[in-house]
């Protein structure tokens, strides 16, 4: 079976001499989610545009669903939904024009009652009259979500779709994309809310400066590279880590008042029990204690820095 | 052919224009009828006939080309400016139409939208002054012709356009002199020998001359050259908006 989208030896160079995408070699799967994290100006809208058509690719190929995307763009871009980053609206037109119109313009008859499921899943339905221009920030990016699904695309890309949204409709949208997926739609998104990706994809895919550092199933990827904390809050506050705790390089906060250990779950032996144990000798006494698991933001930070 | 599409882009248009109905359809014909007050009635009484044909009535074509052409340009070059300036072009970029498809549905509506208003204009016309046509099918024919070929030029005007200023200065600093030296009000005979030959470099001066045959018989060049400079225009502009959608000029980066 083919990938939702295939990408191989992918480059895109702007004329300005920029390299946006160096070597970019991507396969997402059908019916997955998958998270594209990077920083600002590493190319995840760029990759994004080039899959959907409205960059030109330097090199490479890219095939949406086996269909190449420049020689066969109508099979491969039929499939596709996109809901940029930018909040583009025609200001005059209202929400069921504008939606009706995506529809049209990916080449599907009129659907009335599609139109009418998709503006109600969105909480869009009473506003399907009101013209574009008087509706808030969160509700044009609502629009902006109908107006890609409106064609029923098999494959939908949400570039940072919770960019300035509130709770509200943070929670409608995971909603739709959820039901989406159990309806086989395959949904690559990227975004900066760390903890969404965590929270909704399956594999998570790295990229900085142009260039994808690894893509992984996002279990495996934390299980990787998953290190857990150990907090001692301390009775009483501590200038300095004590000499006899050397060997499992404490951190101690900068108010004084608590010591952090790192380890990895992964070891069969962490050390924790030695250390509360040496812990105990030294006369170090603490009030409680708190462990946590890395948070994908600290692994993705992480792997960044490495890079660098 | 994405005829759903095609339909989608016509009607948003269409919806556009009808949404602007005071600044697309009754500015044109309120300026077009103070021509005909002005020229025809107040000045146009004191100017001897031409040819045969009263002054007022000889206008006439000039007038109708004059909005034909600027509105032509007008609305599709803002039509195809516009979501390139907010941004909602993603989507055009995105979709699967071929570049014949959205100049087909654009040009369409501009042609369409420029076509109602020549027709308006001509009605208004006939309010003022007795009108005669001699030959409907030609008359249709140019309006028809100059009507996409000048749609096109503009098109090409909006994807060109990186501003609010360019989209303004080809209408204003080259159309508009162009159709008032182009014979809108005046045979070319009553030019100096020397300014007779200058301006049949000026492309409108065969879409009035042409234009005004239909209408009176009458023309300052011959009506095959008129169609054949005509029909050259809309070629070169085919030929351009190829060059624009193959190599994406101004569309994609």
């Amino acid at each position: 079976m083919s990938s939702a989208i295939s990408v191989s030896s992918l480059y895109k160079t702007y004329s300005t001499g920029f390299e946006a995408l160096k070597n970019i070699n991507l396969d997402i799967r059908h019916g997955e989610i998958f998270a594209l994290l990077g920083p600002n100006g590493a190319g995840k809208t760029t990759l994004i545009s080039t899959i959907c058509g409205i960059v030109n690719p330097t090199s490479g190929t890219i095939l949406a669903d086996g269909h190449d995307i420049i020689k066969e763009y109508r099979a491969a871009r039929s499939k596709i939904g996109l809901v940029p980053q930018e909040l583009t609206t025609d200001a005059f037109e209202t929400v069921w024009n504008t939606v009706s119109f995506s529809r049209g313009l990916f080449g599907k008859p009129a659907k009335p009652a599609h139109i009418e499921k998709i503006l109600k899943e969105l909480s869009l339905w009473d506003k399907k009259d009101s013209k574009l221009m008087t509706l808030s920030g969160g509700m044009k990016r609502r629009v902006m979500i109908a107006k890609a699904l409106s064609h029923e695309p098999e494959i939908l890309f949400l570039d940072e779709p919770t960019a300035g949204v509130d709770v509200e409709l943070r929670r409608d949208m995971w909603n739709v994309v959820r039901a989406l997926r159990e309806s086989g739609v395959t949904i690559i998104l990227t975004t900066h809310y760390i903890e969404e990706a965590q929270q909704m994809a399956d594999r998570i895919g790295v990229i900085s400066h142009g260039e994808i550092i690894l893509v992984e199933e996002k279990a495996e990827l934390m299980r990787s590279l998953g290190r857990k904390q150990l907090r001692l809050f301390l009775q009483e506050k501590r200038d300095e880590v004590p000499e006899a705790l050397a060997q499992y390089e404490l951190e101690l906060s900068s108010d004084g008042c608590e010591l952090i250990y790192h380890y990895d779950t992964q070891k069969d032996r962490t050390g924790i029990t030695a250390l509360l144990k040496d812990l105990d000798k030294a006369g170090v006494r603490f009030k409680d204690i708190q462990t946590r698991e890395s948070s994908l933001e600290e692994i993705f930070v992480n792997l960044v820095r490495e890079r660098k | 052919m994405n005829l759903y599409a095609i339909k989608a882009i016509y009607l948003f248009e269409m919806h556009r224009t009808w949404r602007t109905i005071m600044q697309s359809v009754i500015s044109p014909v309120v300026s077009t009828s103070l021509y005909f007050v002005v020229f025809g009635s107040a000045i146009g009484g004191r100017i001897p006939e031409i040819s045969g044909v009263s002054y007022g009535a000889f206008i006439v074509p000039g007038l109708i080309m004059l909005s034909l052409l600027t509105q032509s340009i007008s609305n599709a070059s803002f039509g195809i400016y516009f979501p390139k300036f907010v941004g909602t072009i993603y989507e055009l970029l995105s979709a699967p139409v071929s570049y014949l498809e959205i100049v087909i549905a654009y040009v369409g509506a501009a042609a369409t939208k420029s076509i109602i208003l020549g027709v308006i204009i001509l009605a208004t016309a006939a309010l003022f002054v007795p009108l005669r046509i001699e030959h409907p099918f030609v008359m249709l024919l140019f309006l028809v012709l100059t009507a996409v070929t000048f749609s096109m030029f503009g098109f090409i005007i909006g994807i060109w356009a990186d501003g609010f200023e360019k989209l303004q200065l080809v209408p204003l600093m080259i159309i508009t002199p162009l159709t008032f030296l182009g014979g809108s009000f005046y045979s070319i005979d009553m030019l100096p020998p020397f300014w007779q030959k200058v301006t049949l470099f000026n492309p409108v001066v065969y879409l009035i001359s042409g234009f005004r045959w239909s209408f009176f018989g009458l023309s300052d060049v011959h009506i095959g050259t008129s169609l054949a400079m005509t029909a050259l225009f809309l070629i070169a502009c085919i030929l351009i908006l190829r060059w624009i959608f193959t190599t994406g000029y101004r569309l994609k980066s």
